[in-house]
C-alpha cells in the first residue's frame, strides 16, 4: 500500500501544478469582474491569441500572410528575422494593450448599463471574434512556443522522494516554474491594486462606478486598464499552456475549464481565484486516479462542472464570494 | 394602407385574443403556412433539403426551446448541446429497440425523456442564479457528453462507438436512413415545428408565460405576489428540454443519420443556439426563426461568396465565419438587444401608420 499512497501523493502534487495553471486563466476573469462587473468569457481566447502573437512575432511571420496571399495571389510568409524572447514579449504586451483600448472603445463604451448577461453574452461574440482573427492572422496550425522555460522532469524533487518512499515523483519544472510565477503575478496585482493610485482607483470603480466618477476617476481609462491587465495576465498564461502543449485552438477552451474555479472560488476574489484553481486540479486528478478506472475515465471534462455545481447549491457565493443579498 | 387594425371589428372574445390579431398578419400567416406546406414539398431537392431547410426547420425547434428557458425565463443555459444529444440517444434508443412503432412517437417520447433530464438538471436553479446557473448548465452539457462517449450500453456496444439511424417509417413513408425522400424528411420536420411553435406561441401568452416572464424580469418581486418559482422555473427546463430533445432527435435520426456525439453535440452546439437566440430576438418566437435562419444561411452565404465567387480557400472563409458570427453578435447586442424580432416589430409599427410618419 505504500507504493499506491506515494502515487496519490504524487497525483496530489500534480493536481496541485494543474491547479495553479487554473488559477493563472481564472486570475483574469477574476480582474476584469471586479472591475467592471463584466464576466470576460474571451479571456481564455485571448490567452490564446497572445500566444499565437507571441510565437508570429518570434518567428517573424507576417500577420495575415494567408488571406494576403489568397487575395493578392503574391507569396510571402515570413520577414526573415528572429525576434529575442524577450523583446517579443514586451511587443505582445504591446498588442494586448492595443486590443484592451480597440474593446473598450468599439464594444464595451457602448454596453455601459446594460444587464451583466448582456454583457456576458457580448464578450462570446468577441471571443468568437478574437479567434477567427487570430487564425487569420497567423494560421491556425499547431505553433511550438520555447521562450527558454525550463521543461521536463525535475531530478532534485525525484531523488528527494525516491530516498523518502522509495519511489521517484515525477513533477514537471515547467509547473514549479508555473507556480512561482502565478506567486509572483498573484503578490504583484494585489500590491498594485493596494498601493499604487491607478490601483485604489480601479478598486474605486468596482466599487461604485458613479461615485468613482463624481471623484474624478475616469472610467474609460481605468476599463482600458483592466482589460490590459487581464491581456497581460492573459499572455502569462497563454506562455504556461503553449509552452506545455503547444499553441493551438484547444488553448482557448482553459476558459471553460476556469469557469467552476471561478465558481467555487467566488467570481469577486482573487485568493478564492487562487484556492478554487488548487482545489479543482487535485480533486480532478485524484477522481480520475481512484474513481476514473472504475467508470471509464476521462472524468476530467466534467468532474471540474458538477464538483463546482454541488458546491454552489449550498453556498451559491463560492467559498471567498461577497454574500450575494437581493432587494426587491 | 393594407396593414390596419381599423375596421377589422371583432365581435367575440376569441376574436379578441387570437394569436395574429390583425388581418394582413394573418392572411400573411396563412400563406406561409400554405406555402411551407403545398408549395415547398413540390419543388424540394436534396441539395436544399439537407444545406438549408432541415437544418434550419431543426435548429427553429431548438432556439425555440431554449429561447423558453433564456428569453421567457430569464435562465441562461450552457447545456443545450447536451440536451439535444438526451434527445438523439433516447430517439436511437427507442427506434432500435422498438422497429414497428412509428417515428413520431419515437421523436415525441425523445422529447418527453429529455424533458425529465432537463427538469433535473434544472433543479440548482432554484439555489443558483445568473451566471452560476450558466456555468452550473455546463455541468450538464460536459456530463452528457462524457456519458454518451463512455457507456457503451447508450451506442448498442457499436464498433467505432457512433451512432447510425436505421430505416424508419411513419405511416408507411420511409423518414429516417439515406433512401428516405427529402419531401418526406422535410414535411415531417415541418410538422413538427409547427405544432412546437404553436404550443410555444400559445404557452409564452398565457397564464405560465407570464409567470415565466414575472419570474425572469424579477424573480423575488414574482415570488412575493404569488408565483411559484419552484412550478415557474422547473416548467420552464421540461418545455424547453422537450423542444430541444425533440430537435436534437430530428437532428440525429432525420438529418445527420450517424452522430458522434462529442463531434455533433458539443459545447460548440449550445453556443451556435444560443447566438440564434440572442440575433432573432430573446423573448420572442418570431426571433427563434429569425436567429435560426439566419445562421443557418449565414455560412452558406459565405462559403458561395468566398470559396465559389471570390476564390479562396475553405480555411479563410471558415475563419472569417467566425469573425462575422462574432461581429455580428456584439453588433445587434450593440445596436438592437432585442434581436431580428425587435426590428421586425419595429417595421410592423411602422406599416401601421404608413403613410404618416406619426
Amino acid at each position: 500500500m505504500p507504493e499506491q499512497l506515494a502515487f496519490a501523493m504524487e497525483v496530489t502534487l500534480n493536481g496541485l501544478m494543474a491547479g495553479v495553471l487554473y488559477a493563472l486563466v481564472a486570475l483574469g476573469f477574476v480582474l476584469i469582474y471586479k472591475a467592471s462587473g463584466i464576466f470576460n468569457y474571451a479571456q481564455g481566447v485571448m490567452a490564446l491569441f497572445a500566444a499565437m502573437t507571441l510565437v508570429g512575432i518570434m518567428n517573424g511571420q507576417v500577420p495575415f500572410s494567408h488571406l494576403i496571399n489568397a487575395m493578392l495571389g503574391t507569396e510571402i510568409h515570413h520577414f526573415g528575422w528572429h525576434v529575442p524572447g524577450l523583446l517579443a514579449i514586451l511587443l505582445t504586451v504591446g498588442v494586448m494593450v492595443l486590443l484592451a483600448w480597440l474593446v473598450q472603445v468599439c464594444v464595451m463604451r457602448h454596453l455601459v448599463g446594460q444587464e451583466p448577461i448582456i454583457l456576458f453574452m457580448a464578450t462570446i461574440g468577441l471571443a468568437y471574434f478574437l479567434e477567427g482573427v487570430s487564425d487569420l492572422m497567423w494560421g491556425s496550425e499547431i505553433k511550438t512556443l520555447d521562450v527558454g522555460l525550463p521543461q521536463g522532469i525535475n531530478i532534485a524533487i525525484e531523488d528527494a522522494t525516491y530516498k523518502l518512499f522509495d519511489y521517484g515523483f515525477f513533477v514537471d519544472n515547467l509547473d514549479i516554474v508555473a507556480t512561482v510565477i502565478a506567486a509572483l503575478l498573484v503578490t504583484g496585482l494585489v500590491l498594485f491594486s493596494q498601493y499604487t493610485k491607478q490601483g485604489r482607483a480601479m478598486r474605486a470603480v468596482a466599487d461604485d462606478h458613479q461615485a468613482a466618477l463624481s471623484v474624478g476617476i475616469s472610467l474609460n481609462f481605468i476599463w482600458v486598464l483592466v482589460w490590459s491587465v487581464a491581456g497581460f495576465v492573459a499572455l502569462v498564461a497563454g506562455i504556461m499552456w503553449g509552452t506545455k502543449s503547444g499553441v493551438q485552438f484547444s488553448l482557448s477552451l482553459i476558459a471553460l475549464k476556469a469557469l467552476p474555479v471561478l465558481m467555487l472560488g467566488g467570481f469577486t476574489s482573487i485568493p478564492g481565484a487562487i484556492v478554487g484553481g488548487l482545489i479543482i486540479g487535485v480533486g480532478e486528478k485524484l477522481f480520475e486516479f481512484l474513481v476514473g478506472p472504475m467508470v471509464g475515465g476521462a472524468t476530467e471534462n466534467w468532474f471540474a462542472y458538477v464538483l463546482a455545481l454541488l458546491f454552489l447549491v449550498f453556498r451559491p457565493q463560492g467559498l471567498f464570494g461577497e454574500k450575494i443579498i437581493e432587494r426587491v | 394602407m393594407f396593414y390596419r387594425e381599423a375596421g377589422d371589428f371583432k365581435t367575440s372574445y376569441q376574436g379578441d385574443s387570437q394569436t395574429f390579431p390583425i388581418k394582413f398578419d394573418r392572411y400573411r400567416y396563412y400563406a406561409v403556412m400554405a406555402f411551407a406546406f403545398l408549395v415547398v414539398p413540390f419543388m424540394i431537392n436534396d441539395y436544399w433539403a439537407n444545406a438549408i431547410l432541415l437544418p434550419f426547420l431543426i435548429y427553429s425547434i431548438a432556439a425555440i426551446g431554449l429561447n423558453i428557458l433564456v428569453g421567457y425565463c430569464g435562465q441562461v443555459s450552457l447545456g443545450t448541446g447536451g440536451f439535444m444529444a438526451v434527445g438523439a440517444y433516447a430517439a436511437y434508443k427507442l427506434m432500435t429497440a422498438f422497429p414497428e412503432v412509428s417515428m413520431f412517437i419515437h421523436v415525441i417520447l425523445a422529447g418527453g425523456i429529455t424533458a425529465v433530464v432537463c427538469v433535473g438538471f434544472g433543479l440548482p436553479s432554484l439555489r443558483i442564479k445568473g451566471f452560476y446557473l450558466a456555468v452550473a448548465t455546463l455541468a450538464a452539457q460536459f456530463f452528457l457528453v462524457w456519458l454518451f462517449n463512455r457507456v457503451p450500453w447508450f451506442y448498442n456496444y457499436s464498433a467505432s462507438g457512433q451512432i447510425n439511424a436505421p430505416e424508419r417509417d411513419t405511416f408507411g413513408i420511409l423518414i429516417t436512413g439515406p433512401n428516405a425522400p427529402a419531401w418526406a424528411t422535410y414535411l415531417f420536420c415541418l410538422i413538427f415545428l409547427t405544432v412546437c411553435a404553436l404550443i410555444a406561441r400559445n404557452l409564452t401568452r398565457g397564464m405560465q408565460g407570464r409567470s415565466w416572464m414575472a419570474i425572469r424580469d424579477m424573480d423575488i418581486a414574482a415570488e412575493i405576489i404569488g408565483v411559484n418559482p419552484l412550478k415557474a422555473k422547473l416548467s420552464a427546463f421540461a418545455v424547453s428540454g422537450f423542444f430541444i430533445g425533440i430537435s436534437g432527435a430530428l437532428f440525429f435520426s432525420v438529418y445527420l443519420g450517424a452522430v458522434e456525439v462529442g463531434e455533433a453535440f458539443g459545447i460548440n452546439k449550445s453556443f451556435l443556439v444560443l447566438f440564434m437566440v440572442i440575433i432573432g430576438g430573446l423573448g420572442s418566437i418570431f426571433g427563434s426563426f429569425a436567429g435560426a435562419g439566419f445562421l443557418v444561411l449565414l455560412p452558406v452565404v459565405l462559403k458561395v461568396f468566398g470559396v465559389d465567387v471570390m476564390g479562396w480557400p475553405t480555411d479563410i472563409v471558415a475563419h472569417f465565419q467566425l469573425v462575422i458570427v462574432g461581429a455580428l453578435i456584439i453588433f445587434f447586442l450593440i445596436v438592437e438587444p432585442h434581436g431580428l424580432a425587435q426590428l421586425w416589430r419595429v417595421a410592423k409599427e411602422k406599416l401601421r401608420l404608413w403613410p404618416f410618419p406619426h
